[in-house]
């Protein structure tokens, strides 16, 4: 288990000081203009030591991502972009950081922003988080007044300045090129890469797109030293993450716990169990509603991480884990995970537009049973043919789900429509 | 997902001097030229001043940003938190309905909204004062089934919870948002099982701004607005056990009487114990007065109901049990 003095985020649950001094009080904003002194260059090499992988959702290096920007400016201003539209089904720790912590996540701007080049830093919050983008404005103003943020900010000889924008309910806009078209008062509809945005991004300047909690673990990597993350969690899978229990477990919660924590732990520690015993389990959500789930066997063994998951052929994800238990109707479980896809599909590429609406309707006849066996073969043949057909990842995130059901729950379908199949004949022979 | 304007629109639109303020401000965050970045912002504050998206706004924002009006209704219609029709007039409820919160019982606050404000999700109720809708996932997983309301999410619900903060908005006051359950954020409710220590402050970081601004369904039209009163729930002034009952002048006088009949109409009475919370007793009352039909009952409005109910002395059953609109859907053909 995750000592206190290893946690990143101390101010989780906001019970604490949530004002700027209470922040430094916990240690934030503490010698930040000598972190920025030591240059670019060290920066992103201490960051790609400690084996940072982004946390939301792909897990892509993050001081790869960084390193990717160009080293001096054409012209053009760079920016930072910190995608804070937190929309997956299952997962709610961004918000707790954005109203709670918010401090950590500003301080992450600045030191991500210098090390990418980068003047301006853009929020993009969820339009729904009304309280978290008051809060976190709220904590921008305190910067700005104590000199952290603007010219000179934290008297690192950096300008920078933290701006925040708001979407209006679209999942598609968590979507890093969908995010940057919203930004610019556009549809949030993704855009064809390459060019990738660290070359073509935000106004068509260099832009490095990071998740919240991304940003926010960087101060204390720099802090700390990197061999101090990478020591924690197994190689490859470094340092400490914020996990989001929700379903069928007796005390839901978010918590920051290591990386390749067994699932089991994680949930009998922090979560109070599965809902009438770890036995009562049926399958778990690992990572949010794009990735595929997990029977109740494989929860057993299960470690909480980027390749373990991956092994297993399901994913991190945000590492938001939704609990099944022997109640749940997991056909349906999926359906409404077909549905939001389809809902949040944005149109621009025919086989998701298409293909999601087609997995749904049929998805929501298997709960009932009524279609025919060969369908089930025609839904997988379909979910294949949308994955990895589409400009984004989203097209992938809505065939996942249902590949993963018909992965471990293909007799439980099948039953069904037997059973629906025997009473319409018995129907049938009594008239 | 397809999306249309309301076929009902305003005549005009006009940010008020204030909103009008906010917006030049919102305008010059963005580099020059980049201008058109302010729309979402902007019809944002458009709804929050009318609470809907109309057509003349559109039309009036895309002249400030110098876009084309179909620029504007292309994000108008794409991003799902822009109504684009009327909602209720005190509060439009979204409950979310993803799986997370579906394994929490998510059904059940959605079955409450129907019966509760109007059987179709954008509808508005009879009364005008609500509207719902479904939503996806509101990033509230831990603190699951949840509801957004105005600015704010109440969350860990019940059904019978949600019944109650519609209840309060009803009564022109505002719920405490966050969770219903006591629970402080998204910590385990078992207790700690990290970050242990003294808490230093009352309420989550949103719901400590919710109690500082009272502006959870608040119109933003100028500088300053209403204040509401904000009750935590279980503390309302009225009981839940016992509804409201609605105190008016009791003198039977006229205009308060209904219309009545000396006799069953083809000398057939509908039977009226159909109704619930009437038996044979207030029947026969019901029909010495003169009431022998469901099409007078449902016709009646509030004074006649309390005359009715003086009259027969049903101790405001009349009201409670919904007569009137049990009334409406017998006669609508629903046998219940």
């Amino acid at each position: 288990m995750l000592k206190d003095q290893d946690r990143i985020f101390t101010n989780l649950y906001g019970m604490f000081d949530r004002s700027l001094k209470g922040a430094q009080s916990r240690g934030q904003w503490d010698g930040t203009g000598d972190i920025i002194k030591r240059g670019r260059d060290q920066i992103i090499q201490e960051v790609k030591d400690s084996g940072l992988r982004g946390r939301g959702g792909a897990g892509f290096p993050t001081g790869l991502k960084w390193s990717f920007m160009p080293k001096e400016s054409d012209g053009r201003p760079h920016y930072l972009v910190v995608n804070a539209d937190e929309s997956e089904p299952g997962t709610c720790k961004d918000r707790e950081i954005l109203r709670h912590d918010p401090h950590i996540l500003i301080e992450g701007c600045l030191i991500a922003g210098f090390a990418m080049g980068a003047n301006t830093a853009w929020i993009y919050l969820r339009g729904e988080f009304i309280r978290e983008r008051e809060a976190l404005q709220a904590a921008i103003d305190e910067c700005y007044e104590a000199g952290l943020l603007g010219q000179n900010a934290a008297k690192s000889g950096w300008d920078f300045d933290v701006k925040l924008y708001h979407g209006a309910g679209a999942y598609i806009c968590g979507e890093e090129t969908g995010l940057l078209e919203s930004l610019e008062g556009k549809k949030g509809m993704p855009r064809l890469k390459p060019p990738f945005p660290a070359a073509v991004g935000l106004y068509g300047c260099p832009t490095t797109v990071n998740n919240v909690e991304t940003i926010a673990q960087v101060p204390a990597i720099l802090r700390r030293g990197a061999p101090w993350f990478a020591g924690i969690g197994r190689p490859n899978n470094a340092g400490t993450k914020l996990y989001a229990l929700s379903g069928h477990v007796n005390a839901p919660c978010v918590v920051e716990e290591e990386m390749s924590i067994p699932l089991r732990e994680l949930i009998d520690k922090h979560a109070g169990g599965v809902r009438g015993g770890w036995k009562n389990i049926k399958a778990v959500i690992p990572g949010g509603a794009s990735v595929p789930l997990l029977p109740a066997h494989l929860c057993d063994e299960c470690l909480m991480d980027f390749d373990w998951l991956k092994d297993h052929q399901s994913g991190l994800g945000t590492a938001a884990v939704t609990v099944m238990d022997q109640s749940t109707d997991v056909v349906k479980a999926i359906w409404r995970i077909s549905k939001f896809f389809k809902h949040e599909s944005c149109g621009q590429c025919t086989p998701c537009r298409e293909g999601c609406g087609w997995m749904m309707r049929l998805m929501e006849r298997l709960i009932e049973g009524d279609a025919d066996p060969h369908e089930l073969d025609m839904l997988w043949d379909v979910s294949k043919q949308v994955e990895g057909h589409t400009i984004c990842a989203l097209g992938d995130a809505a065939a996942w789900p249902i590949q993963g059901l018909l992965r471990h729950f293909r007799g439980e379908i099948e039953d069904r429509i037997t059973a629906k199949r025997t009473r319409r004949l018995t129907a049938t022979a009594a008239e | 997902m397809f999306r249309r304007l309301s076929d009902e629109q305003p005549e005009s639109f006009e940010f008020t001097p204030a909103n009008l303020e906010w917006a030049r401000r919102e305008i010059a965050k963005f580099p020059e030229g980049r201008q058109v970045s302010a729309v979402i912002p902007l019809l944002w504050r458009g709804q929050e001043q009318e609470g809907w998206v109309t057509r003349p706004m559109i039309e009036t924002i895309a002249k400030m940003l110098d876009m084309a009006p179909i620029r504007v209704l292309e994000v108008a219609t794409f991003y799902f938190m822009f109504h684009l029709q009327p909602v209720g007039r005190t509060a439009h409820i979204q409950v979310c309905g993803t799986t997370p919160c579906m394994l929490c019982g998510s059904e059940a606050l959605i079955e409450v909204l129907k019966k509760k404000i109007a059987p179709k999700p954008h509808q508005v109720s009879e009364d005008g004062q609500f509207s719902w809708e479904e939503v996806e996932c509101l990033a509230a997983c831990s603190n699951a089934p949840m509801v957004q309301i105005g600015k704010d999410y109440y969350e860990d619900l019940t059904p019978e919870k949600l019944e109650e903060i519609i209840d309060t908005f009803a009564e022109g006051k505002v719920p405490v948002p966050g969770s219903q359950t006591g629970r402080f954020s998204s910590e385990p409710v078992s207790g700690l099982t990290s970050l242990k220590g003294d808490k230093a402050q009352e309420t989550n970081a949103s719901v400590t701004l919710a109690l500082e601004k009272h502006d959870t369904t608040a119109r933003i039209t100028g500088e300053t607005f209403e204040r509401v009163e904000m009750v935590p729930l279980g503390a309302r002034s009225v009981k839940k056990a016992e509804p409201a009952p609605k105190v008016r002048a009791a003198a039977a006088g006229e205009g308060k009487k209904p219309k009545l009949l000396k006799k069953p109409r083809q000398g057939k009475a509908d039977d009226l114990k159909k109704i619930k919370g009437l038996g044979p007793k207030l029947e026969e009352k019901l029909n010495e007065l003169g009431v022998y039909h469901y099409d007078q009952i449902l016709s009646w409005t509030d004074e006649q109901i309390d005359w009715v109910d003086d009259q027969i002395g049903a101790q405001g059953r009349v009201m409670r049990d919904g007569w009137v609109e049990q009334a409406k859907a017998l006669v609508q053909g629903g046998e219940r």
